[in-house]
């Protein structure tokens, strides 16, 4: 079998006297759709905060694609390929829902600062050309018609599915989405499973979902880990985790009930 | 290719062209303030693309002027009339010095930027405004500079034509890459750092970017300047003039180089007013003592424009930052 494209070697990670994640191990293969599941407060999103380069981990091994992330700004670790979403939404608020996206071809520009001052035929060209690119990504997600919105206007789930829209314009190989289905209705649920389905075959990226709605997660994983106290509890397939008794003690008991 | 900014540039510096001859007959008085107002325009246009659009807080941008004031100041007194009868005429000397002194001052930019900017918080206020006091005091004790008395007998070089069309390139530069998507990298780092780094955006390369540009445009800024008045003084460039600059951006609206334009145009021909107001002998002595005072009156202003119009008399930005880390 071929080396995982991202792999955690018992990363530890301190906040003063608080082990937020203790010795986490797993991987995810290329094009894998992983879940991370666990309590409030469990540690899921500093999972991302390390993966991303945001915290260093204290101690433990982070590698993606062979190469160590640890250390690196996170910045370059987006230009490696891994993108995520926010759990607490973090669009830019004075910027349209085009230019969000927009935002996020940047760092695949191939013309600089000269160019977009001396406005020539391949500055044109590229700006072209990522207008197409972010039309075509606004349309799988049903977003053409709020182009020129305020992102700060759109309903809850149509700004978190512009955050996934905005993660994808970096054209990522692992994407890390941080409960994606929170304050979404049943319907918009239900499309947010298949259009991660289809991102994960169209674009052939690996996912890492983090998510409370069991429905969800249980329906669109191949594998997934618990995690309760920073620590992991369980890996599995959703079959497995339903089954697991410590995963029902530490989680999955009440909604069982 | 004839792109719609490129046409309206050179069409700007040829109207320019056009309406310096005019410019002659203006009053010496009026003409003093309409090159204000261009140096202004050329100063806050360049600070807004750090305050405002990158979001970042600079409170020291008379202390990059001051450094193109003076070197380029340097630059024409020890090469300007040896070579302006030789190979190189007056004017090209004059615009030569003007870009070494916006060279001299990004590159003091640079230095200042560099590690101030790396830091998280707000340091950048603190480190500004020490760099810009400081760069005063060296310049009171820098004796081939004229230290306390000040530098003069520069030529005055400076014209409506040159400064008109150094505000127009600024104007042109700012819109031109905020517009573009290498540019929206700068609104991105001011709307939220963190998201910005995550869509791969080098948050420390922007900031330092803004941050050079704008001190390049100051350094052009303070050559004009002081090829207009003919002398320049340490106490010229103190933090009293950060602060005016400051203020355009901000009554312009952070990150709105329309409105910037224009507060800077308001604010410079504010004083003039305010002069001619304390000079009413029958106002009351207190109203007086503000008009002669606009410090006070400047801050005033922000208390009732931060209470009414955040996003300044022009702005229409409304975005909030949240620094949570979720
Ligand atoms: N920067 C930090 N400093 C100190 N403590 C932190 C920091 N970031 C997270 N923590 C703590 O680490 C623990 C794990 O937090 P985390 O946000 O990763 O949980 P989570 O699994 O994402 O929870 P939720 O399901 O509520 O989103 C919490 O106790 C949190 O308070
Ligand atoms: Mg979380």
């Amino acid at each position: 079998m071929n080396a995982p494209l991202l792999k955690l070697d018992n990363v530890t990670v301190q906040f003063g006297g608080l082990k937020a994640v203790g010795d986490l191990s797993f991987t995810i293969g290329e094009g894998e759709l992983i879940g991370l599941i666990g309590p409030n407060g469990a540690g899921k999103t500093t999972v991302f905060n390390l993966i991303t380069g945001v915290y260093e981990p204290t101690a433990g091994a982070i590698t993606f694609a062979n190469k160590s992330v640890v250390g690196h700004r996170p910045y370059k670790i987006t230009a490696r390929g891994i993108a995520r979403t926010f759990q607490n939404i973090r669009l830019f608020p004075s910027l349209s829902v085009f230019d969000n996206v927009r935002t996020a071809c940047n760092m695949h520009l191939r013309h600089g600062i000269s160019h977009a001052l001396a406005r020539g035929p391949k500055f044109s060209a590229e700006e072209r050309e990522i207008e197409a690119t972010v039309m075509e990504l606004l349309e799988i997600f049903s977003l053409t018609a709020e182009r020129d919105a305020a992102c700060k206007s759109l309903p809850y789930g149509d700004q978190r599915r512009l955050e996934i829209v905005r993660a994808l314009a970096t054209r990522p190989k692992l994407l890390l989405l941080d409960e994606p289905a929170a304050g979404m209705n049943p319907t918009e649920k239900a499309e947010l499973m298949k259009l991660i389905r289809f991102t994960q075959e169209k674009f052939g990226c690996a996912v890492l979902l983090v998510e409370h709605d069991m429905k969800v997660v249980m329906g669109i994983c191949q594998r997934i880990n618990v995690l309760d106290y920073g620590r992991k509890i369980a890996e599995g397939t959703p079959t497995e985790i339903r089954n697991d008794p410590k995963v029902i003690a530490a989680y999955l008991g009440k909604e069982e009930e | 290719m004839f792109e719609r900014s490129k046409i309206l540039l050179v069409a700007t510096l040829l109207t320019f062209a056009g309406l310096s001859h005019f410019a002659g007959g203006i009053s010496p008085y009026y003409f003093d303030i309409l090159i204000g107002i261009g140096i202004n325009i050329i100063l806050a246009v360049g600070l807004n693309l750090v305050n405002g659009y990158t979001g970042q807080f600079s409170l020291g941008h008379a202390g990059f002027m001051a450094v193109g004031a003076y070197a380029s100041s340097w630059l024409t007194l020890k090469y300007g009339y040896s070579m302006g009868s030789g190979t190189l005429n007056t004017t090209t000397v004059f615009v030569l010095a003007l870009l070494g002194g916006g060279l001299g001052a990004a590159l003091a930019g640079l230095i200042v930027g560099v590690p101030s900017l790396r830091l998280k918080g707000d340091y950048l206020a603190i480190v500004t405004l020490g760099v810009n006091e400081i760069s005063k005091g060296v310049l009171q004790k820098a004796e081939p500079l004229g230290a306390q008395r000040g530098l003069g007998g520069m030529e005055q070089h400076t014209n409506f034509f040159w400064t008109f069309a150094f505000a127009a390139i600024t104007i042109y530069v700012v819109l031109n890459l905020v517009g573009s998507t290498y540019g929206r990298g700068f609104l991105a780092v001011r709307d939220d750092e963190i998201a910005a780094e995550a869509m791969g955006i080098n948050t420390t390369k922007y900031k330092v970017l803004a941050f050079v540009l704008a001190a390049f445009f100051a350094g052009i800024a303070g050559g004009l300047y002081a090829h207009f008045k003919q002398f320049i003084h340490p106490e010229g460039f103190n933090f009293l003039r950060s602060v005016d600059i400051v203020v355009m951006v901000i009554l312009g609206g952070m990150g709105n180089t329309a409105g910037v334009v224009v507060a800077a145009t308001l604010l410079t021909i504010l004083p003039e007013f305010l002069r001619a107001v304390s000079r009413y002998e029958w106002l009351p002595e207190w109203l007086r003592h503000v008009a002669e005072n606009r410090m006070i009156l400047y801050s005033l202003l922000l208390i009732v424009l931060m209470l009414t119009r955040p996003q300044g008399l022009f702005g229409n930005f409304t975005g909030k930052r949240n620094s949570k880390l979720q």
